[in-house]
């Protein structure tokens, strides 16, 4: 599955350097300014991106699937939705790194409303934070990051009535 | 190898791994800049904000890949006068709608929890990009 990720993300490079070239033989002056206005945007990207990597190098260090699974198994109720939200947070890697671990969890009884806020929280990046700044800034990050985890915790109610009700 | 070095080589090879994409965006919203009117946003984000949110919501649904490329694209489309509830709603159903791994999802989670899900957390990206823009006004 990553494999086919990785070869979609080439395949879209490849598409965007062939719009480039078409354009290159109608208009070369639009490709040239084109060009310059994507440098520029790179540039003031490099900082940013070495901060995410640092992020992203420590949350690796610190966490694992495992160790995030033992701590989630512990809670439950109002408890267990903090523990998805922090989990959800700080997890790292792709959505679907995780489906298995969460479908673990439900067999061993944990809910869907854990599930549902766990996967919402995942939306919350904390090793993306710095670009989210650098491109809306520091009250809106926080403000929108504020409201999803609260939203979030609503989800997991939503889900956990649902599923008591015989929807899920 | 120690758990830090194995650590930030995860995070170089994840880092890596999206690059391709980004390089994409970022020439993409090169050539977008320079060839689209700027007039071409406004007639398709009309004025109406509940509309706009929702055409927001479908793109950011419909689009899949690393968050920071809905930074990108959204901080883009701020620039270019796009409203910021459109542009929030973009970003939140981006990562919290996943109509790419819906299959997935579905079929280790649960068919009607992936759909009842995605379906909410739609309508949710909408509600959380009018509660940001209110704080915000607000403050």
């Amino acid at each position: 599955m990553e494999i086919k990720v990785e070869y979609a993300g080439y395949y879209f490079l490849l598409l965007v350097i062939l719009a480039y070239l078409i354009t290159g033989f109608i208009n070369t002056g639009a490709v040239l300014s084109s060009l310059h206005f994507s440098l520029q945007i790179g540039l003031k990207l490099v900082p940013v991106f070495i901060l995410v990597f640092l992020l992203m190098t420590a949350f690796n260090y610190l966490l694992s699937p495992e160790r995030l699974k033992r701590h989630m198994e512990k809670f439950s109720g109002i408890k267990g939705l903090l523990i998805a939200v922090v989990g959800g947070i700080i997890s790292t890697g792709p959505i679907y790194m995780w489906y298995p671990m969460l479908r673990e969890l439900k067999r061993k009884g944990i809910g869907y409303g854990f599930i549902a806020t766990f996967l919402y929280n995942r939306a919350v990046k904390l090793p993306l934070i710095p670009v989210m700044i650098f491109y809306f800034g520091l009250k809106y990050t926080v403000v929108l990051s504020l409201v999803m985890i609260s939203v979030s915790v609503l989800l997991g109610f939503l889900f956990e009535k649902m599923e008591r009700g015989g929807i899920l | 190898m120690n758990r830090l070095a194995e650590s930030a080589i995860k995070s170089g090879r994840s880092l890596y791994n999206t690059l391709p994409v980004l390089a994409g965006v970022i020439l993409l919203i090169g050539l977008i800049n320079t060839l689209v009117p700027k007039s071409l946003y406004r007639s398709v984000f009309t004025g109406n904000e509940i509309l706009n949110s929702l055409i927001g919501s479908g793109l950011g649904s419909l689009m899949a890949g690393n968050p920071v490329t809905s930074y990108i694209l959204g901080g883009e489309m701020l620039k270019q006068g796009v409203g910021l509830m459109a542009v929030t709603s973009f970003i939140v159903a981006w990562v919290t709608v996943g109509m790419v791994q819906l299959p997935a999802e579905s079929l280790l989670l649960g068919k009607r929890f992936a759909i009842l899900r995605n379906l909410i957390c739609f309508i949710f990206s909408i509600l959380v990009a009018g509660l940001t823009v209110m704080i915000l006004g607000a403050m």
